[in-house]
């Protein structure tokens, strides 16, 4: 059993391996083209929101807040624009996130990791921090030599104008993420005059640090270790979604631009210029977080050479396969280039997995839509008490008593309803310290975006014999006599 | 150990030579940063069992000198600071004056909540709901001393029969079998009139001869017609509420060896304006006057 089976591969034989390995440092290369143009337009729409959208002002009248997008924790409301929500309207941020999920699922399998390569805060921030870094340092091989030289005086003042620019940056965004919570300007001046409060301060520190340490330091690192997106994207992509990938039937053998070789001249510029550090040419990886720059890197080459773009592209596996098969025992040349372009077909967008994510994309807005049309600005709710079940009383009746909490998620004038019981004729209601209608009905009075609590009593007299648990329904009626909530309770008594 | 370290042929990466099922797991190193990361934690802990309690021994600290016990008197008096105002307030005028004014209301209806499920609500229940067996309800329309108030607000303060006070609420009912006043067969009879006031079906002759034995001995503090004496503690009789029971047995029991249930003062031990804040309470239980 000991002997080595015949199918095993070849073993070599080195002492144990390092189980830890050092960060090789990634120095990308500056690049132009299609897609650095759209990602350098992406990131400056996205960062321009990011720090801009706290300072709009959205009017809601005297006494509310008038930013337009504010997370106000400590009086547990969250506005956005006309939209204000209570905290137990929580599930329109799940279902907000619940469509940006299957959202980022449907766009996944069509295009690949767009999210990734052009969107994702650590990818935006980080090429913002890269930028700066190249226009401090220098490009990459400026870089590589700075590093790898004396640490002189130009070595500090190069190294500490950067660090000092990237905590600029970094303090800006730590600033921007508090305003989202409180009102911008004043927390804004409470920042820089020192007298914000400790959590303020903490936060603010903390989203630094993060920006920090994350774009500046962690950069790749971050998507290769601590983010699992990437671990289960192979289940958003298939053979029909685009990726950035090496057209290696086209490319190879790599070598002298020479007609014994492809087209790949085996420059290194897609590896020179990826923010992850990889070769592209080695095939799909973990570590690619599609960002499509070594596709410009590569398109420069090939124009420089006088060859077609598209050596590294956005192109789908399924085709990626049909080239190869196309072109078998070619020769590198212009008829391989050809036949295998020739083999390629229109990407499958309607496949079962893109229907289903539309669809559920399709059902959850229709559920939000449906639950913002119908969300109640008025809300009654009924707590019968638990302790005591129910009061005997001396003439032989029973009496329950029900904590009613009325909630007002509208500004302005406070409404006067009349509380009614409906239940089995003969119970009493009475509420304790609510005045009267003309008909003798309690009236309960709303606080403007508030709640008001009532405390209800309801008695059944010594000739009403109900059961042990009688439903009973209370409802909420205007001057008009139109009911505007009802909520359903129970009245208990003794087992008869 | 093993000594030959197996290659994957495709990623040209060292395996750990586990396999399952034909799987092989890669030995992919881990970041040296994240290892320091980790070694940073364990300092972190290191600091941290120094600097606080971190050892359950008796009298550790740590350097620090901080504990949460210790935090606790900080705390507690800055809540007693800014509950301090209110509670003068509440101090100074009657339970009745902060029923009439909705801040002192909503303040004692919250503070009396917790002061009654703190020192009430072991024997009167949660919700003062009562307990059979002599612990009255405190949320329906029967009272045996009273239910303003003032006569809430006296109870709380001298208890029942607490031996705090001759003057108030220390009235006990005689055991009339015991002390030899009625012969076992006059309780009886007196019992059967009793459970009559509230319209209980029994033995007519047997209440006949009860009805002398009440005006003679129960009437004078529980009416002519069962109808209690608060200034007494006497209950109703002739409702639909036994605080030890409305059985026959019962009352026979209550007539025979008295009943004489204890509530402790609250005088002194709570502070009056908690008095106040739980009067306040007991009186929004529904059953105040």
């Amino acid at each position: 059993m000991n002997q080595i089976a015949p199918d095993r591969p070849k073993v070599d034989q080195k002492p144990e391996p390092s189980l830890y390995a050092s960060h090789q440092k990634v120095q990308p290369r500056a690049v132009k083209g299609r897609v650095r143009n759209i990602k350098w337009a992406v990131l400056v729409v996205l960062l321009a929101l990011y720090y801009v959208v706290p300072w709009f002002r959205w009017d809601r009248g005297p006494g509310v807040p008038d930013q337009a997008v504010l997370v106000d924790i400590g009086h547990a409301r969250l506005f956005f624009l006309w939209i204000e929500l209570w905290p137990q309207e929580v599930y329109f941020l799940t279902g907000a996130l619940v469509l940006g999920a299957i959202g980022l699922f449907a766009v996944t399998s069509l295009y690949g990791r767009l999210w990734c390569g052009f969107t994702c805060p650590q990818t935006v921030w980080t090429d913002l921090f890269m930028w700066v870094e190249r226009r401090i340092e220098g490009d990459r091989n400026a870089r590589i030599k700075l590093d790898q030289g004396a640490k002189d005086g130009r070595w500090w003042k190069l190294k500490l104008s950067k660090h000092a620019a990237w905590l600029g940056i970094a303090m800006a965004t730590g600033g921007a993420w508090i305003m989202y919570f409180n009102d911008a300007p004043t927390v804004t001046w409470a920042l820089l005059t020192g007298q914000a409060s400790a959590t303020v301060y903490g936060f603010f520190a903390l989203f630094t640090a993060t920006t920090y340490v994350l774009a500046g330091a962690a950069r790749e690192q971050v998507c290769t270790y601590m983010c699992p997106w990437p671990r289960f994207q192979g289940a958003m992509l298939d053979d029909n979604s685009l990726v950035v990938t090496y057209r290696d039937w086209r490319g190879e053998p790599r070598g002298k631009p020479d007609a014994a070789h492809g087209d790949c001249v085996d420059c290194k510029a897609c590896v020179h210029v990826c923010p992850t550090g990889i070769d592209i040419r080695d095939g799909q990886q973990l570590e690619c977080i599609g960002c499509g720059l070594c596709v410009d890197a590569c398109d420069d080459v090939m124009a420089k050479l006088g060859r077609d773009k598209g050596l590294v592209a956005f192109e789908t596996l399924k085709n990626l396969a049909a080239s190869q098969a196309a072109v078998a025992g070619m020769p590198p040349g212009p008829a391989r280039n050809a036949a295998g372009m020739a083999a390629r077909v229109p990407q499958k967008k309607i496949r079962p997995r893109t229907l289903i994510y539309s669809g559920v994309i399709l059902g959850v807005v229709a559920l939000m839509l449906g639950a913002w049309m119908l969300r109640a600005t008025l809300t009654l709710s009924v707590e019968r008490d638990r302790a005591p079940l129910f009061v005997q009383l001396s003439d032989g009746g029973i009496r329950n008593g029900y904590t009613l909490k009325l909630a007002n998620k509208t500004r302005g004038e406070d409404l006067h309803l009349a509380l009614v019981l409906d239940g089995p004729q003969g119970l009493l209601l009475t509420v304790q310290d609510a005045g009267e209608d003309a008909a003798g009905r309690p009236i309960l009075t709303t606080r403007d975006d508030g709640i008001t609590q009532w405390r209800a009593l309801v008695t059944a007299p010594p000739g009403l014999r109900l059961g042990d648990n009688t439903p009973v329904t209370f409802r909420l009626v205007d001057g008009s006599g139109r009911t505007l909530v009802t909520q359903r309770s129970a009245f208990m008594g003794p087992r008869r | 150990m093993p000594t030959k370290i197996e290659k994957d042929s495709i990623t040209g990466q060292e395996t750990t030579g586990h396999e399952w099922d034909g799987l092989k797991e890669l030995n992919t190193p881990l970041p040296k940063w994240w290892l320091y990361t980790f070694y940073a934690t364990i300092v972190f802990a290191a600091v941290w069992v120094v600097l606080y309690p971190a050892i359950p021994v008796q009298g550790w600290t740590g350097l620090t000198g901080w504990t949460a016990r210790g935090a606790l008197p900080a705390q507690m008096d800055a809540e007693r600071a800014r509950q301090a105002p209110m509670l003068a307030r509440l101090r100074e005028v009657s339970a009745e004056q902060i029923a009439a004014d909705p801040e002192l209301r909503g303040f004692a209806l919250a503070g009396g909540r917790v002061g009654f499920a703190n020192n009430c609500a072991g024997c009167h229940g949660a919700g003062g709901q009562g307990a059979t067996g002599g612990f009255p309800s405190l949320a329906d329309d029967d009272w045996l001393w009273g239910g303003s108030f003032e006569a809430i607000h006296t109870t709380i303060s001298h208890g029942v029969r607490a031996g705090e006070s001759d003057e108030e609420r220390g009235i006990a009912m005689p055991a009339f079998l015991t002390t030899g006043m009625l012969t076992q067969a006059q309780v009886n009879d007196t019992a059967d009139f009793v459970l009559s006031l509230s319209g209980r079906n029994v033995e007519p002759a047997a209440v006949e001869r009860g009805r002398e034995l009440y005006a003679e001995n129960c009437a004078s503090c529980h009416g002519d017609g069962g109808e209690g004496n608060r200034d007494m503690g006497a209950p109703r009789l002739n409702d639909q509420i036994w605080l030890y029971g409305g059985d026959r047995a019962s009352v026979v029991r209550s007539i025979a060896y008295s009943r004489a249930g204890v509530m402790p003062a609250w005088r002194g031990r709570l502070d009056p304006a908690m008095i106040n804040m739980i009067t306040v309470y007991v009186h929004a239980l529904g059953g105040g006057e």
